[in-house]
């Protein structure tokens, strides 16, 4: 009987698992097939016909690259700057004692606990009140962006910060190297997988904000605003077309890391 | 909070020196975090209370109109419980299905927990504007969904989930799930694997370990992903925008119509009460969970 229960046990969840990660997937398979939709009518949203035209013409539907270029554009700044602030303070968290820890800690936790329409419409509140109504467009989108990447990168940095031992820095101290090479050679290697996985996060966070962005963008369009808004008329299947290449560009980065690190790892075994 | 440990030892004046150093690091976040988020959501108190007569041509006079707050939740009391009620089942729905999955990639995916972790993360990636819709494709009314449902009569002949309830709950689900699975891996991961072996050691079952042994020391991870995927499905109103119809309003939508409309002190109001009711509810939550460290 316990046999028996083992064996579900260590079977049954993993498929459960499984099956939760497939309900995870399941509309991207409905994106990847409708990249390839010939949509015969621009009312219906239904799989037509196979055409390879969507993927030779992805900038045929007016605006839709633009809008793309844009939303690139924003998020890689919005990235580097959010990185750069939230990497200062998660070392400062994790590694510096100072009065208002708590406070602080509970002060960056506080955007991430609050509804993305409460954040949109405070800072729009702000825009309108300080005679920015007017000029609302990539600035905006761009100080809303890194405000709410922030804390993700904080979070983000310090679980890999907390999680280091520190005993390898006081090593190389012991070893008369200066705090500076200390910092370069032993700290921010170990940490810098924490800044790349936050690094990543920001820019899917930016790229893919939707509700922040439509309250503060003006006439500005992003990629997630041109979806919106063709989804009030008829979607153009080369949305399907940037949605596919995001997803698989994103596959590729992390299953290469994946692999890069199994190979380093059965290098170092041998 | 652990292991702060000071490199040499510290004298009076080093410590000085580097609570100088942790402040400065702070400063440009912190600033940031003052002028886009602290500012602002004064701003938005600020703006609740306006003249609700005024427009953005002529401008918004302060009048400390507090009866906005009665106003708005006079009009839109039905669409704020519903947005609190989907929410709910939503995180209820995630930690069901959460819970395996995090499991799952914690103790018995072996050699893939890196994979498997990368794919829960992967479909960030595809904008979740264009998940929602193809959502919309999949639950439509002759969809294979709702042909299987009918097959197995869970559906009535001319059921339909398109424009429901279940539809907008299923998008908000689907739409938050990695946020709980996130963290409850997290937690779920630190476990060391002696105290469960110790539970079978001491003749608990799998079930009774589970409950005894892995749940309560899972906890943290509970707490922060049922508030990491209740928050934002609170007020969200894409899935309800396109997934539901009218009768599936949630808050969100009305905020931003009337932001749209700019109608601010109206729409302000309702941010500030959504705001509150949430952090009202979080303190209760994390108080009865026991757990204080949120992040």
């Amino acid at each position: 009987m316990t046999r028996v229960g083992r064996w579900i046990g260590r079977h049954l969840i993993l498929f459960i698992g499984l099956l939760v990660l497939l309900y995870l997937f399941a509309p991207i398979f409905v994106v990847m097939l409708m990249s390839f939709n010939a949509p015969t009518s621009k009312l219906t949203y239904t799989f037509d016909g196979f055409t390879w035209q969507n993927w030779l013409h992805p900038c045929r539907p007016s605006g839709l690259c633009e809008a793309v270029s844009v939303s690139l554009r924003i998020g890689l700044a919005a990235t580097v700057i959010a990185t750069a602030l939230g990497t200062l303070m998660a070392f400062a968290m994790v590694r510096q004692r100072f009065r208002g820890r708590s406070a602080t800690n509970l002060f960056i936790f506080l955007p991430m606990a609050s509804p993305e329409i409460v954040l949109g419409s405070s800072l729009l509140a702000l825009f309108v009140s300080s005679g920015f109504g007017g000029r609302l467009g990539f600035w905006t989108i761009l100080i809303a962006h890194v405000m709410f990447c922030l804390s993700f990168v904080v979070v983000t940095v310090k679980a890999r910060l907390t999680g280091m031992d520190s005993r390898l820095e006081q090593a190389a101290m012991d070893l008369y190297a200066n705090e500076w090479q200390t910092f370069w050679r032993i700290t921010f290697p170990l940490v810098f997988p924490g800044i790349l996985a936050a690094a990543l996060l920001s820019f899917s966070l930016s790229f893919d904000d939707f509700i922040i962005t439509n309250l503060n963008a003006g006439t500005t369009v992003t990629f997630p605003m041109f979806v919106w808004g063709s989804a009030q008329r008829d979607i153009p299947p080369q949305i399907n077309v940037v949605g596919t290449a995001m997803f698989l560009l994103a596959l590729v980065f992390v299953l290469g890391g994946e692999l890069a690190r199994r190979r380093r790892r059965s290098t170092r075994a041998r | 909070m652990s292991a702060i440990v000071p490199v040499s030892a510290a004298g009076k004046t080093e410590r000085s020196g580097r609570r100088l150093t942790a402040y400065l690091l702070l400063l440009p976040g912190g600033l940031w975090l003052l002028l886009f988020f602290v500012v602002p959501i004064v701003t938005l108190l600020a703006a609740s209370l306006y003249d609700p007569d005024g427009s953005i041509e002529a401008g918004f006079s302060m009048t400390w109109s507090w009866h906005n707050y009665v106003d708005a939740l006079a009009d839109y009391a039905r669409p704020f419980g519903r947005s609190l009620w989907y929410a709910l089942l939503t995180t209820a729905f995630c930690l069901l299905l959460g819970y395996p999955l995090a499991y799952a990639i914690a103790f018995k995916a072996g050699r893939w927990r890196n994979v498997m972790l990368a794919l829960v993360i992967a479909p960030f990636f595809t904008s979740f504007l264009i998940r929602t819709l193809s959502w919309k494709l999949l639950l439509s009314d002759n969809g294979f969904v709702v042909d299987a449902l009918k097959a197995v009569h869970i559906l009535g002949s001319d059921g339909r989930l398109l424009a429901t309830t279940a539809a907008v709950v299923t998008g908000l689900t689907y739409n938050f799930l990695p946020f709980m699975v996130l963290p409850l891996y997290a937690s779920l991961e630190k476990i060391d694997h002696r105290l469960i072996e110790a539970g079978g050691d001491l003749f608990a079952g799998p079930f009774t370990t589970f409950r005894t042994v892995t749940l309560p020391l899972s906890m943290p991870g509970v707490v922060a992903g049922t508030l990491l995927t209740f928050i934002p499905a609170a007020g969200d109103y894409i899935n309800a925008q396109l997934l539901g119809t009218p009768k599936q309003r949630m808050i969100g939508n009305d905020i931003q119509r009337l932001f749209a409309a700019g109608a601010y002190p109206t729409a302000a109001a309702l941010s500030v009460t959504l705001m509150a009711a949430i952090v009202v509810l979080v303190l209760f939550y994390v108080r009865r969970a026991g757990t204080e460290e949120l992040v």
